[in-house]
């Protein structure tokens, strides 16, 4: 089995926020992390190699520092990891995107399965899975909340639904997008740290990849960001007082519209 | 790229200030540009001096815009069921409709789909494009896929609507890859903008700490999922006209090579929150699985569906499907009740668009209250219950 893993380097959400005073994004010491949904992506790839054999390869579209998160990958058990990085990505929306990995897919070469996160937590679109499943003229199947069997031809899985779940069945090749539900994401071994630290990470450009400039960064990307403003602010809260029982019958008068 | 004129920056340190990417940093009185910038813009936005300038490369192929007209909206019909906020898009669908003096068309996909054309129509569409069949029975991205990419090329709207729901985050990335089309995610607002007629998409970002306003200049259609529960549904008017076009499918655009095995709806049938206009959220205050009973007997006295917070879905007392947060579901019920919920920034961000949010915990200094509408401080196994009994005392008179 052959396994490709699309990991994304994100800031940690509890860093990002404006401040209410300033009005201005509150970032001190903004942390990097991998995105959370990747992690179990990663997890899900490990396990399937563990069953069937195989390797598995991390790949990552960002800026140098990128690599943190490949190497955070690999210690957790990935075989090898591969960063595309390079100016001219930037800007690049979630068609953009899905081309520029596919690009960097077809450079790896041969591959059975491909597992993405449903989102990344900054931008939350979901649509980077898809996207590149439809670049690659693969099936797709998103929300996995598990996988019931899986053998050398095929998967049967279980896609999170909002009124339940669908069983699906889907062979190789084919992508995935997974949920947190599906697994437990291991903590790295000492072993893989080791490993991680030594491993090489293949690095390459737009043009390694055969990317077509105007399909990648801000002038392959058919939307464009042309706001960016805080959130209108809540109402002032009110905090009820009183004993409980008056608490209580104040709420429920302020809730009546609702009740 | 992002340029920054050395003649025109002072220095001030507002760029920095105000980049989520911690992309831009002033080095010597003038701003200097990292790898990590996405062009985003937030920094061009906040320059007071204007020294910033997004020079935005040109796409090399400009399409017709002119030959793309029309509001089409897809609306997500799933064993037997309409989704609700189907016709949430048909009132903001009509609206931009009327904005651009255009038509407004559904779509329907599924099978035995019965009386449901007509419903659209008397809530706001001038046509329904219906492709039913016995092979749409079970959702698939390729064939639902197919069928939404052949429409939209065959009639070329300028903007296609679909929900942002498991169904709707799903396929609609896959066709608007297909068509090379842009594709906003979840927005919370849509309007059309005075000069040029284009539609500006407004989404909450980074867990809805900031929000942005996207627009396709080059392309179109022009594609959006809405978030459930934002946009209002029209009255349905059964006077209303309109013409239903049953679509011909061939049967290889139903081909597919996921197949779906099972259908599973759960026997709960509360585990759509997204569609919930009440939610009453539970955490880890409720300190076991008996303690959540109380959220479900609250939810009952509101006629509310039931939301946890992750440590207690972490917990085992309820399943994912109810996880509120970054890495749950997005929700913006009209009222949320929190009930011993902390308010990690995760959870705020899945339910910070709420109409109303009322926050039961014991700790005063809990960052739920920073969200909070009304907030009562206190042990919630003693408010709740009194909770209870006053709504439905209230409810009885
Ligand atoms: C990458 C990542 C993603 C995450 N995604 C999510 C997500 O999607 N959704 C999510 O919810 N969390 C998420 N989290 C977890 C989040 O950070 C918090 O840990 C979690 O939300 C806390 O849940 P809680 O509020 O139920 O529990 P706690 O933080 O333990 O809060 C319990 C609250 O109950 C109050 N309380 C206790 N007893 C009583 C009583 N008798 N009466 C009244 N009040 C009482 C306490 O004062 C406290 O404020 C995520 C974390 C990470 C790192
Ligand atoms: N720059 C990137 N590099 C690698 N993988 C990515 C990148 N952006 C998105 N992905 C993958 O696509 C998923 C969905 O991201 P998004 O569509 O941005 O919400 C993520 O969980 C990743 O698996």
């Amino acid at each position: 089995m052959k396994i490709i893993v699309c990991v994304k380097q994100v800031p940690d959400a509890k860093d990002v926020r404006l401040d209410p005073e300033t009005n201005t994004l509150a970032r001190e010491g903004v942390q990097s992390i991998m995105n959370p949904y990747d992690q179990h992506a990663l997890e899900e790839a490990v396990r399937l190699k563990e069953q069937l054999g195989g390797e598995v390869t991390v790949l990552s579209m960002g800026p140098p520092q990128a690599e943190d998160v490949l190497r955070q990958a690999i210690s957790c058990g990935a075989d090898h990891g591969v960063l595309i990085s390079d100016r001219a990505f930037a800007g690049a929306d979630t068609w953009a995107t899905s081309y520029t990995l596919a690009k960097a897919v077809e450079k790896i070469g041969e591959f059975d399965l491909i597992l993405c996160g449903k989102q990344a937590i900054d931008g939350d679109t979901a649509q980077v899975g898809p996207g590149l499943a439809i670049q690659l003229q693969i099936p797709f199947v998103t929300c996995i909340q598990r996988v019931r069997e899986a053998d050398e031809k095929e998967l049967v899985m279980e896609r999170m639904m909002d009124d339940g779940y669908d069983v699906v069945a889907v062979k190789y090749p084919a992508l995935l997008t997974v949920v947190k539900d599906l697994n437990e994401p291991r903590v790295p071994s000492l072993k893989g740290k080791m490993r991680s630290k030594k491993a090489k990470i293949a690095v390459f450009s737009a043009e390694d990849v055969g990317a077509d400039a105007s399909c990648i960064g801000l002038a392959g990307s058919p939307t464009q960001v042309v706001d960016v403003f805080p959130p209108p602010p809540r109402g002032e809260r009110a905090m009820l007082t009183g004993t409980i029982d008056e608490q209580v019958a104040q709420l429920v008068e302020k809730l009546a519209v609702y009740l | 790229m992002l340029i920054v004129d050395n003649d025109l920056c002072v220095g001030c340190g507002l760029c920095e200030d105000n980049c989520a990417f911690a992309a831009i940093e002033v080095v010597d009185g003038l701003a200097v540009v990292g790898d990590t910038c996405t062009l985003c813009g937030a920094c061009v936005e906040h320059c007071e001096v204007e020294a910033l300038v997004l020079e935005g490369a040109e796409k090399n192929v400009q399409m017709d815009l002119a030959s793309w007209s029309g509001v089409w909206v897809y609306c997500e019909f799933r064993a037997g069921v309409l989704a609700s906020v189907s016709l949430e898009l048909l009132g903001i669908g009509r609206k931009l409709a009327d904005a651009r003096g255009v038509e407004l068309s559904a779509v329907l996909i599924g099978s035995h789909t019965e009386e449901t054309a007509e419903k659209l129509i008397a809530h706001g569409a001038d046509r329904v494009y219906r492709a039913d069949d016995p092979a749409l029975s079970f959702f698939t991205d390729e064939a639902y896929g197919a069928v939404m990419t052949k429409l939209i090329r065959e009639h070329k709207p300028e903007i296609v609507l679909a929900g942002a729901t498991a169904i709707g985050r799903s396929f609609i990335p896959g066709v608007a890859n297909s068509l090379g089309a842009g594709l906003t995610a979840d927005c919370t607002q849509l309007d059309i903008r005075d000069d040029d007629g284009a539609l500006l998409q407004t989404r909450p970002a980074f867990g809805g700490n900031i929000m942005a306003t996207i627009v396709c200049p080059h392309s179109r259609p022009q594609m959006s999922t809405v978030r459930p529960n934002v946009m209002k549904a029209l009255e349905a008017d059964a006077t209303r006209t309109g013409k239903i076009i049953d679509v011909s499918l061939d049967p290889a655009m139903l081909e597919t090579k996921v197949r779906v095995l099972e259908s599973v709806i759960s026997e709960h049938d509360d585990v759509n929150i997204q569609e919930s206009d009440k939610l009453v959220g539970g955490g880890r205050g409720l300190d076991s699985e008996k303690g959540f009973e109380l959220i479900r007997e609250l939810a009952k006295s509101i006629d509310g569906s039931v939301a946890a917070s992750r440590a207690v879905v972490d917990s085992g007392w309820i399943g994912y499907p109810h996880q509120v947060g970054q890495t749950g579901k997005t929700v913006a019920p009209k009222l949320y009740i929190a009930c011993g919920i902390s308010g990690a920034i995760q959870h705020v961000a899945g339910m910070q668009s709420s109409e109303t949010i009322v926050a039961i915990n014991r700790d005063a200094e809990a960052p739920i209250f920073n969200v909070a509408d009304f907030g009562i401080v206190g042990d919630l196994f003693e408010v709740i219950p009194k909770l209870i009994s006053t709504i439905e005392g209230r409810r009885k008179s």
